[in-house]
Parts: structure tokens; sequence; C-alpha cells
């Protein structure tokens, strides 16, 4: 299929899905999916026309036949592996983009705070969502505008003024069904009120080896002088497709920081911006990622200084082995009257192989002056010496070239607060590395 | 903060010194684009058959992509309508002129009052010189002294005639008349420029300068520029460009192509001093300028520098292609904007060879609401075994209605590439002008000298005339800015 026929396809789902509707169609948010399959219509799938995809190419999955997954029946020792213990406290599963009733676990949370599926809150207190879902994730691509068209399921936290999430939040999940490529296309919705604070782990896995798409869309409101931390974990198998955007909006004196791993998937594209909406707020963005075989991961950030008195800290780093490509786009903005911003940025990756690439654009656009604005990339291969020196203390070259990967992320590992997680993440890596 | 102000206010008062026009005489030929007019043109300067072909291959390609003027670039106006340029103008033509003596005596008074009387120049400095008025090169120094050493020196329509092998040989071979736009519109209709060729193992003695001034109303200039620096060969060349004040906008789109073989080394200088345009944002240059050096052979060497204070609109990215082993690329650049004026500007840098090194140093200057980009790519290609690059890109900020950006591009495939950029933006510290300050130092000297401490780096790549023009040309641009 190409761009044009596989458009028409989920247009034509899109109406066959409106028809069984019955009474959702009238609702005010279906006006939403409604304006958004008009803005898919007028944007298709994106190019590398396009600026912003030139480097990602995503016509390899025009030649799958993606379908809506089923729940899968699943006993709670399948889904272990993927938990993180110290971190599970509450645990939302999503089998094939469907919420799993029997498989998650909520601990009982101060009154006011809601933890539900997307689908369950529709359809009692639609007006929960109404207001925020679709505001922030501008439709500018037709990935986004595909999400919001079917955006039927997902996670949605509200959490009242002055109140805490007991435990960590993990959201799993897990995408594949038997002979089938599954389309899973969650829709995510985080607000907290002022004095918030909620820590949440998103992780991605596969069930099988097929080929499937995830295309995620999650907006996260931070209210003033809240706390938002986000690590987000990519582990689905590599012949799968990986599209998510992560927007996220802050009010006054607010932190939000976000951790982007990604470790799987053979096209990933990760849109991870921020906007700094008003003063005195932080925003965290930290990303690494290893590649190998033939994959390709795309990061692109955008930070947003809106207001004077911000401060944003962003690190990527990558790993690139075999054949694997890597794309990092990470722009920042300062508007006009966002004066005394602080804005920093690195990334940095790491050649294993001379047929890997990597295509870098860190892109400052400031139209303030008062401003402290840095940004460094730097692409290299690892040390020779270091190798040697290491291996002259009696450590195989195989091991010496692990260590110094892992050192090469440190920077990463210093900022995470969570031991625990920090733990989980070494382990990955190793495993990764094998 | 009140003198500041008014500091500010002076600087945008202070009227552009070059901005006169001349009265003389000259050969216009009539408004618009079409095959008549590259006729026309190519049969005024008497050209063979060969390069009238070349133009109209050039423009049928054009004609292609006529409706598709690049909108890629950070930079805002109104399309330009390329009918209602005139493509060609020149002093009217006496006879052949035999020495400087018999040079109008109108138009050599125009260059002393820029700055370049070419007697004085000839005299005392040694740089020789080639002036190009409105479309033609009208004087060319030192030629004689120069050709005892083999070297070539002269404007392109006798290089067209008279080296003909040499201009066909490397005409279109480092920018093709395909490559983009305003190179395919400069293939079609270019006038003149200056051609240079430096034989095996010869060092170039002087600086080689050019002088381009666009100064009949409603012209586009188009120059091309071609230099040849043969295996060992050495040359530093400088540029320097000035238009009147109007309050249209014109068109400058040249194309300017650098060859360097095996062991040689070429130097090109600018200072771009086009007329910006008034603080409001009326008239002023178009300046979508096409420049690119090959590095061909083994062990050569390319260096852009450019200080870019003049131009409504600058439009330009000076490259370098590093095809030989070893072969070195450098870009340093200063770019001012004030008032209304846009910017983007930046380089790039090709890595094919083995061990080829390319440094890249840009300043960025922006002040009153002008927009200022650095846009740049680096590119390492897979036989590229250890490409090295080094890249620093800072911005100053002087104001808060101004904007500064960066749009470095970095694509490396290969793995023994070492590939670094780094870039800051920040205003005059007021730490740092307090430190002078209480010193006894003025408020405006003080931030002269900060700023000229900031492009440190590239005015040391200036040859030491154009390295005291370009710091006068700052201070003049950013007399009493806000710190």
């Amino acid at each position: 299929m190409d761009n044009t026929t596989i458009k028409e396809h989920y247009i034509t789902e899109f109406r066959k899905a409106e028809e069984n509707m019955n009474g959702e169609a009238s609702t005010a948010f279906h006006l939403i999916r409604k304006n958004a399959i008009a803005k898919f219509d007028e944007l298709g799938f994106p190019t590398a026309k396009n600026e912003d995809w030139r480097f990602t190419n995503v016509s390899p999955l025009f030649k799958f036949d993606f379908k809506k997954g089923n729940t899968v029946k699943l006993n709670n020792s399948d889904i272990e592996k993927y938990l993180i213990n110290g971190l599970n406290e509450n645990i939302i599963v999503f089998i094939n983009g469907i919420y799993s009733v029997e498989l998650s676990s909520i601990k009982k949370q101060d009154n006011g705070i809601v933890i539900d599926s997307l689908k369950n809150v529709l359809n009692t207190k639609p007006e929960l969502v109404q207001n925020y879902i679709g505001k922030f994730a501008e439709i500018d691509n037709g990935f986004t505008a595909l999400n919001t068209a079917f955006a039927s399921e997902g996670i949605v936290i509200i959490i009242p003024d002055n109140l805490q999430v007991k435990g960590h939040i993990h959201l799993l999940y897990i995408t594949g069904e038997e002979g089938k490529h599954v389309i899973s296309q969650p829709r995510n919705l985080i607000v907290t009120g002022k004095n918030c604070r909620v820590n949440i782990i998103e992780s991605y896995h596969s069930r099988t080896n097929e080929a499937n798409l995830v295309n995620a869309v999650s907006e996260v409101v931070v209210g003033e002088n809240s706390f938002v931390e986000i690590y987000r974990l990519q582990q689905e198998n590599e012949s799968s497709f990986h599209i998510n955007r992560t927007q996220s909006i802050l009010a006054a004196s607010s932190t939000y920081t976000h951790y982007s791993v990604t470790l799987g998937g053979a096209i990933v594209r990760n849109d991870t911006n921020i906007k700094l909406n008003a003063e005195n707020c932080t925003g965290n963005l930290y990303g690494l990622y290893l590649t190998e075989g033939s994959q390709h991961v795309d990061n692109h950030t955008l930070i947003d200084h809106a207001k004077p008195r911000c401060q944003s800290n962003e690190m990527y780093k990558g790993v690139l082995n075999d054949n694997s490509r890597g794309v990092f786009n990470g722009k920042v903005f300062v508007r006009e009257d966002a004066q005394k911003t602080n804005a920093y940025q690195s990334n940095k990756a790491i050649l294993l192989t001379s047929t890997a690439i990597i295509d870098t654009k860190p892109q400052l656009e400031i139209y303030a002056d008062d401003v402290k604005c840095s940004h460094g990339a730097a692409i290299g291969q690892l040390d020779n010496e270091a190798v040697f020196y290491l291996r002259s203390r009696g450590i195989d070259e195989e091991l010496a070239r692990k260590v110094l990967i892992r050192a090469f992320a440190n920077d990463i590992f210093e900022t995470i607060a969570n031991d625990i997680f920090h733990e989980h993440l070494n382990n990955l890596v190793f495993e990764k590395l094998k | 903060m009140s003198t500041e102000v008014e500091n500010v206010e002076e600087l945008t008062l202070k009227e552009y010194k070059y901005g006169f026009e001349t009265d003389i005489e000259t050969d216009v030929i009539p408004k618009g684009l079409n095959e008549e007019i590259i006729k026309l043109i190519s049969s005024k300067k008497n050209e063979p058959e060969w390069m009238l072909e070349w133009r109209l291959k050039a423009y049928k390609h054009w004609l292609t992509i006529m409706d598709n003027e690049p909108s890629w670039a950070n930079i805002k106006h109104p399309k330009v309508d390329f009918q209602d340029i005139i493509y060609y103008a020149a002093p009217k033509k006496k006879p052949e002129l035999k020495s400087l003596d018999e040079v109008d005596p109108e138009l050599l008074k125009t260059f002393e009052k820029l700055g370049i009387s070419l007697q004085e120049q000839k005299r005392l400095t040694g740089v020789a010189v080639d002036a190009v008025f409105d479309s033609v090169s009208v004087t060319t120094t030192f030629q004689e002294e120069l050709s005892k050493l083999g070297i070539i020196f002269c404007s392109m329509s006798e290089a067209i005639k008279n080296h003909p092998e040499l201009v066909k040989k490397y005409l279109g071979s480092v920018v093709p008349y395909t490559d983009n736009y305003y190179a395919a519109l400069n293939s079609a209709v270019f006038s003149d420029g200056s051609f240079c060729f430096i034989p095996k193992g010869v060092r170039c003695p002087m600086e080689l300068s050019t002088y381009f001034r666009i100064n009949t109303s409603g012209t586009g200039q188009f120059e091309r520029t071609l230099l040849i620096a043969d295996g060992g060969g050495y040359v530093s060349y400088l540029e320097g460009c000035t238009a009147p004040v109007r309050d249209e906008n014109q068109l400058h789109a040249a194309v300017v192509e650098l060859v360097a073989h095996d062991n040689a080394t070429i130097k090109y200088s600018t200072v771009q001093n086009w007329y910006p345009g008034d603080k409001e944002g009326n008239g002023g240059i178009y300046n979508f300028v096409t420049k690119r050096g090959a590095c061909r052979g083994v062990n050569s060497k390319i260096t852009w520098t450019q200080v870019e204070t003049g131009s409504a609109i600058t439009w330009k990215y000076p490259s370098c292609i590093l095809q030989g082993d070893n072969s070195i690329g450098e870009f340093y650049s200063v770019a001012v904007t004030n008032n209304k004026q846009q910017a983007d500007t930046g380089t790039k840098m090709i890595h094919l060879g083995k061990n080829t090194k390319s440094t890249i140093v840009s300043k960025g200057i922006s002040a009153g609401k002008s927009n200022n980009s650095y846009r740049g790519l680096v590119r390492v290609h897979k036989n590229a075994a250890n490409a090295r690059n080094f890249t620093q890109c800072d911005s100053l900020l002087i104001g808060d209605r101004c904007g500064a950006h960066t749009f470095p591009y970095i694509e490396v495939c290969n793995k023994t590439a070492k590939v670094e950029h780094e870039a800051t933006t920040s205003k005059i510290g007021e730490d740092q002008l307090f430190y002078l300050r209480q010193r006894g130092i003025s408020q405006e000297d003080a931030i002269n000298m900060i700023v000229n401490g900031y492009c440190k780096d590239v005015f040391r790549e200036l040859p030491m005339e154009f390295a005291v023009e370009a710091q006068k040309l700052l201070s003049i641009s950013l007399e009493g800015s806000v710190g």
C-alpha cells in the first residue's frame, strides 16, 4: 500500500467504527475525533519532504495490514517479568491497547484522585477529560491526527489540589497477537492540580515476534507547584513500529521530569515536547537509546520557553551498533518575553560500527536577550586507549567495551533520583549489550 | 539607561556611509528576463558560442524551477519579481582601456570615496584589485606583474575570451547550474566577475581583491567568481561590497567557486557591507549568494572568512567539499544584524576523503529587531575515515526584540569520525561592562571592546587591511547598544 491508499484505509475504518457507535457518535468528545479525521485526511502520513521527518522514512509500515487487537487472556505470572520490583504499587495493564481490569491493581488513593481507563471515564464522567484531551497535543502530523481520531482507550490520571498519589504508577502496554499485526493507539491524559506529586513508569512490550504498530499520544498538564516524573521504557520487539508523542504543559513553579529509554522497535519515533507556560518552572528531558541490527530511532524534542525565569535541562545519549540509525532533533525555543531563561542541552552519540549512522540537529531559536542557552553535540567512538587500559588489567575485550558504554551512559544514570529504577535500567542496558 | 537609549537612537540614525550614487553614463539593457535578454548580454560581452549555450541551458533549467523559490530559510521577504530587474548595466563602454588614466574620472572618484582608491592601493598596499561596478569589471590592477609569475587575474569576461580552456574546465564544476535556484539564475545572466588561476607551486605574493558595487537603480548584480589554485599554489583573496541608498530592494545573486588541487591553499575573505535598508526595513540588498570550495587534492586547504554587516537579507553558506585525503576546510564568520535585517548564514562541510578536518567558528550578533540564524551542515560520508570536525557557534543578543537561532545539522556515517558542536547564546554581561566602566572606559568603548573580543577568533583570520576595516564596521554597526 502507498501513502494515499493507506490513508483511505484508515478513513474508511473510521467511518465503519462511527456507524457502530450508537449514542457515542453524538457526544462532544466524538466531535474532537471527527475534526481529527478531517485533519488526517488533509495531512496524510508524513514524508521525507517534511523537514521534521526528513531522516525518518515511515513507508516500511505501509507494507503491513495492521488490525485492531483483541484482549488476550493472560495470567498474573505472564506479566510478572515486565514488573519492576519495588515500583509496582499501582499497576495498570493494557493488552493490545485494551484495559485489563483483572491484571491491573490500584492501591486505595485519597478521595478525588482518578486513576482509570479513558474508556471508563468517557462512559461515566466524560466532563473530566473534555477540557483537556486534544487541547495540548496540537495535530500537526498524521500520526497525532490518527491517534486523536481513534482515541478511545488509554489512561486517565487526575489529581486534585494538594494530593499525592500513593506509590508509583506503572503503566504496562503489552501488544501482540499470534499471526496478526496489531495496531494500538493509547491516548493518555495526566492532569494535576496545585501542590501535587506523581511518579509514573510507562513500559511497552511485545508478546509476539510479529510487527505491530503502537501510536501513542500523552498529554500531561502539570499544575502549580506540582511535581510530575515519567520514566518511559520502550522494549518492544525489533520488527515493531513505535510512534509516540508526549506533550506537557507546566504551570508556575512546577517541575516535570521525563526519561525516554529506547531499546526495542524497528522504527521508533519519539516526540517529547514541553511548554514552560508560567514563571519559575523546571523541565528536564533525559533520553537514552541503544540500537542494533537495522533499528531506527528518532528522538525529536521541543522545549518551549514561553515565560520568564524558567529553566530546562536536556540530555540525550545514544549508542549505535550494526546498521542502526539514530536521529536527534532538539529544539529550544525562547519566546520574546521569556527573559532570564536558562536552557541547557546536550546530545552525545557513539557509533560502534562504520555502518551505523547518526543525524543530529540541536536547534536554538531565541527571541529574548537576557538568557543563558547552550547546546553541545558530540559524536565519536569508544576510546581505544581506554579499552586497552581495561584489557591490560585483565578484563576481556567484550566486558571492557560494555563497561565503557555503561560509563558513557552514566551521565544519564546520575540524574535518576529513584534507586530502584536506576538499578532496573542498569540491568536492561547490560542485557541489551549482550 | 537613558543614555543607552539615546545611543541606540543615534545608531539607528547613523547613515550608511557608502550610500551615494555616482552620476555616470551607463549602458543599460531593458528590464526583464527571457532568452533574448540572455542573448543580448552574451552578445554585448562578445562571448563565444559555447558560453551562450551554457547560459541558455542554465536558463532552461531555471524555468523549470522558476516557481519554487526556496522557502526553507529563516527569512521573510516579498516574492522577487524577476521580470522587474535589469540584468545588465555597465559604465558606457569606451574603447578598451590601456591604463588606469583612461578610466572615467567619475568612476575613479567613486572608488576613492569608497576608500579603495585604485591608484593609491596600487602604490601603497600592493594589493591587486579587480573592481566590478554594477555588472562589469572596470579595472584590474597589477595584472602584468602577476602574469610574470604565471598568475592569471582578470575579469571573468576576459578569461572567457583569453583562457576558454580553463573556464570551460572549471566553470560550474563546483556549483553546477542545477545546484539551486539562485545559482541557476546566476549561471544564466551573470555579467562579470573575477577569475584567478594560480599555477603549480606558485605562492601569490600579494593579496588579490575584488570590489563590487551596485550603482544603477533597478539593477541586480550577478557576478561569478572562479578561483583555481593548482598543485602547491597559495592565494589569499579579499572581497568587498557596497551599494547606494535606495528605498527599493535590489537583488544580488552571486556564485563563487574555488578549486584547490594537491597541497594548494586558498583563503577567501569577505567583508560584506551592502546597503542594509533603513531602520524601518525599507530598501536594502537581498544577498542570495552561493559560495563553495572544492578541496580536490590531497592536503589542500580552503578557508572562508566572512564579516557580514550589510544587506537587508543575507542567504549565504560558503561551503567546503573535502574530497582529497588530509584536506582541511575552515569557516570563520561574524554576522551582525541590526534594525530589521535578516541573516540566515552558515556553512556546509562535506567530508569525503580520509583524515579530513574542518573547523567552524560562527559568531552572530543581533541587535534592534533583527533576526540572525546560523545554519550549518557537517556530513561525514562512509569512507571518510578519521574525519574531524569542531564547531562553535555563539550568539550575542543586544536588545530584547531581536532573535538568534541555530540550525546545525550533523550527519555521521563513519564510526571513526569525531564531531563536536558547541553553541551558546547570551547577552553582554553586566559584570563585564561594569568591570570596564569602573576602569574609566566609556559605555560605548566598553561594548566595543567586548564585542571585538567576542569576534577575535574570526578577525584573527582576516588579512590585516581587512581586519582593521572589519573592526571599524563593527563599531559603526553596534555603537552604544544596550548591554
